[in-house]
């Protein structure tokens, strides 16, 4: 689960780290009495969205007097910001963060992650900051500085202050440095984040050590025993489709193309996914039902599967383990009849009980075109598809 | 016997008395697995489904000599369950779980190290759906039904499109060695590689059959094993040719992260090591009696 920047921040000085004052605004009127409370001659409005690369698309912007904070905060709220990260619908923007502007002196990237290779936390940083990540990493790759925390103790001071001095920092702000790597290490512990990334972190003309950016990613698997985190949670930055069908307890990510799937099992619905491309059509989205798919489920996911105005034909692709093949067809049907489908519907089942199901859906009366494998079945879906698109066009 | 299970296995089933443990542990035993009990705290001296059940793995190892457990604890349980069962002395632990932490994993492993190799459990999954040997047990969730007793070792991370593979094998007259589910979690308690091995020095398996997905550096890593270590055939099928970058795919670690973990970049690594790629998940079968093992 992803938060907003201004959320992030106030968890960050919650553990120790300095970040710059501000407040959040959500109309402009709002926006330059921000200003007036945190006084001073520069101010940043930065648009609240979860995507990086807010700058480039207008999304943040330096202001010197209230005029143009208020033009700023009208620009931008109510907008859909379209970013490099966000795609072509963007997304909303309905709040707004108003700092006061930081005077820069050196940017540093600092970031946490949990590596797969080592399972462990591993710090990263570079004294080449402003940049994303991936930029350092090719263009500057000998000035990253790597660190692997052991989870039996945690991170040490020492492998802070050493990540601190190979940074090149002044040695009076040594302390400082350290405090603000162990702040995020305990955070990224302590909350279950996934990532911790301040990028930039600055080194003031003042000779302070400020997050003036920061991304924090945490793990949805340990959200149950983080409700404070849980509570940050935004759906208006959500994919709808994706936030209807999470609600529900499945396991849904909406695409582009024209062909709805409903597929039991991740890496059967990804394998899914591929044979409908092959067969040359385009998923509309990937859906794992799980296990004990019972008919209600399955009429869930016919309606999440709906949402999306784009399917124009559904393929359901069952390999029944711990599934049973005729609820999944009872299912079926119950969502053909109740959401009265006029849009092909294919549909494969293997596996446990595959007879019965087979049989219910042959003496059923809805029209499913029943096949016995995936690659028939991918095909089947994608021929219906594209007959009944042609009829649509006709 | 195979590899990691067969019918002289002592398996204990952890979560015995819950709905989801039940139901399962009936199925093993229903098919012939060596279920010698379960493990539910403070359900310690009762009898379920006949059998006996324990308050600590420790007790029902004393008690039945198990070295198998298969935990069905849910998630925010089944990292201890996990750590319980390594320091009972387990050799091999199955995780179902669905849905663990990622810091509780990153404890695990670290906490699975203080033991010496000679007696460190071995964790398969979380996030699996269990292993098994065609016609002698298994432990986890599959309908046995589908696997064919023969040659061929499966390993890989999804459960359901392990199902895909053993079928298609069996439509073919190709049977199953082992069956291995490593789980879709992005940290797991055993890869490719460790798997791969176990095959390569069973007398029992032939050929391997290995189920990859998107994401992480394990099907990578397995790539260098299989081109400098092993010596039988290996057929693999990578998962998420179409996936888009930066989602996770269902499982947690599905996702596209770094260079190497596309499924093309994948698919590449594999054949550079000299595997036979099948090109798409229902080619399973054709493919794999294609090979020469």
């Amino acid at each position: 689960m992803d938060i907003h920047e201004y959320q992030a921040k106030d968890l960050l000085k919650r553990f120790g780290v300095q970040v710059p004052r501000g407040g959040i605004a959500y109309s402009p009127e709002q926006a330059v009495y921000r200003c007036s409370e945190l006084s001073g001659e520069r101010w940043v409005v930065k648009a609240q969205i979860h995507s990086g690369a807010r700058g480039k698309a207008g999304g943040v912007r330096i202001c010197s007097n209230e005029q143009e904070v208020a033009d700023a905060a009208q620009w931008m709220l109510g907008r859909r910001l379209v970013t490099q990260q966000t795609g072509p619908q963007g997304k909303l923007v309905s709040r707004l963060y108003v700092e006061e502007a930081t005077n820069i002196a050196q940017e540093i990237y600092l970031g946490f992650v949990m590596d797969r290779k080592l399972e462990r936390v591993v710090v990263v940083a570079s004294a080449q900051g402003g940049m994303e990540i991936e930029e350092i990493s090719e263009q500057e790759p000998e000035s990253i500085i790597r660190s692997v925390v052991d989870p039996a103790v945690g991170m040490q001071a020492f492998q802070a202050r050493e990540i601190a001095f190979s940074l090149g920092l002044d040695p009076a702000l040594i302390p400082q440095a350290v405090k603000t790597i162990m702040g995020c290490y305990r955070l990224m512990r302590e909350m279950d984040a996934n990532m911790v990334e301040i990028n930039p972190m600055v080194v003031t003309q003042a000779g302070e050590i400020v997050a003036l950016d920061a991304k924090l990613s945490f793990d949805d698997n340990a959200l149950f025993r983080r409700p404070d985190i849980s509570e940050l949670r935004d759906k208006s930055q959500e994919d709808p489709r994706e936030t209807y069908a999470e609600d529900r307890g499945l396991s849904y990510i909406g695409l582009d193309g024209q062909i709805g799937c409903i597929v039991n099992g991740a890496g059967l619905a990804m394998a899914t996914l591929d044979m409908i491309k092959m067969a040359g059509g385009e998923p509309a989205n990937f859906l794992d039902v799980g296990g004990g798919a019972s008919p209600d489920r399955v009429l869930m996911s016919f309606k999440a599967v709906l949402n999306d105005p784009k399917v124009e034909a559904i393929l359901v692709n069952i390999f029944a383990g711990i599934n049973r093949c005729d609820w999944v067809a009872e299912g079926v049907i119950r969502a053909m009849e109740e959401l009265d489908l006029k849009i092909p519907v294919v549909v494969r089942l293997s596996g446990t009980n595959v007879e019965e199901g087979q049989k219910i859906l042959a003496e059923s009366t809805v029209n499913v075109i029943a096949t016995e494998t995936l690659a028939e079945a991918a095909e089947e879906v994608v021929g219906a598809w594209k007959i009944a698109s042609l009829k649509e066009a006709s | 016997m195979a590899i990691l299970i067969d019918s002289e296995t002592k398996v204990l089933v952890t979560g015995f008395t819950g709905r989801i443990g039940s139901f399962h542990a009936q199925d093993m035993i229903k098919h012939g697995t060596n279920v010698v009990g379960g493990v539910t705290p403070g359900k310690g001296g009762t009898k379920h489904l006949d059998l006996p059940v324990f308050n600590t793995v420790k007790g029902a190892v004393a008690e039945t000599g198990a070295d198998m457990v298969v935990s069905f604890v849910p998630p925010p349980f089944a990292a201890d369950a996990i750590m319980e069962a390594a320091d009972a002395g387990i050799k091999t632990c199955v995780c179902i779980a669905d849905g663990i932490p990622a810091q509780d994993m990153i404890h695990v492993k670290r906490y699975m190290r203080r033991y010496k190799a000679d007696r460190r459990m071995r964790l398969i999954g979380p996030n699996c759906a269990g292993i098994i040997t065609p016609g002698q047990g298994f432990a986890g969730l599959m309908p046995p039904s589908i696997y064919m007793p023969g040659r061929v070792g499966i390993v890989g991370r999804s459960g359901t499109l392990g199902y895909e593979a053993a079928s298609q094998m069996k439509a073919k007259g190709i049977g199953v060695s082992s069956s291995i589910g490593i789980g879709g979690d992005p940290i797991n308690g055993s890869s490719f590689r460790d798997i791969l091995e176990l095959f390569e020095n069973d007398p029992e398996t032939d050929a391997v059959v290995m189920v990859g997905e998107i994401g992480g550096p394990q099907e990578a890593e397995a790539a260098e094993y299989i081109r400098d270590h092993m010596t039988k055939p290996v057929a693999a099928y990578i998962a998420g040719l179409s996936a888009p970058k930066g989602r996770r795919m269902g499982h947690a670690g599905a996702i596209v992260s770094a260079f190497g973990e596309s499924a093309q970049e994948k698919v590449e690594i594999l054949k550079d090591a000299g595997v036979t790629i099948v090109p798409t998940p229902s080619t399973f079968g054709e493919t794999v009696a294609k090979m020469d093992a």
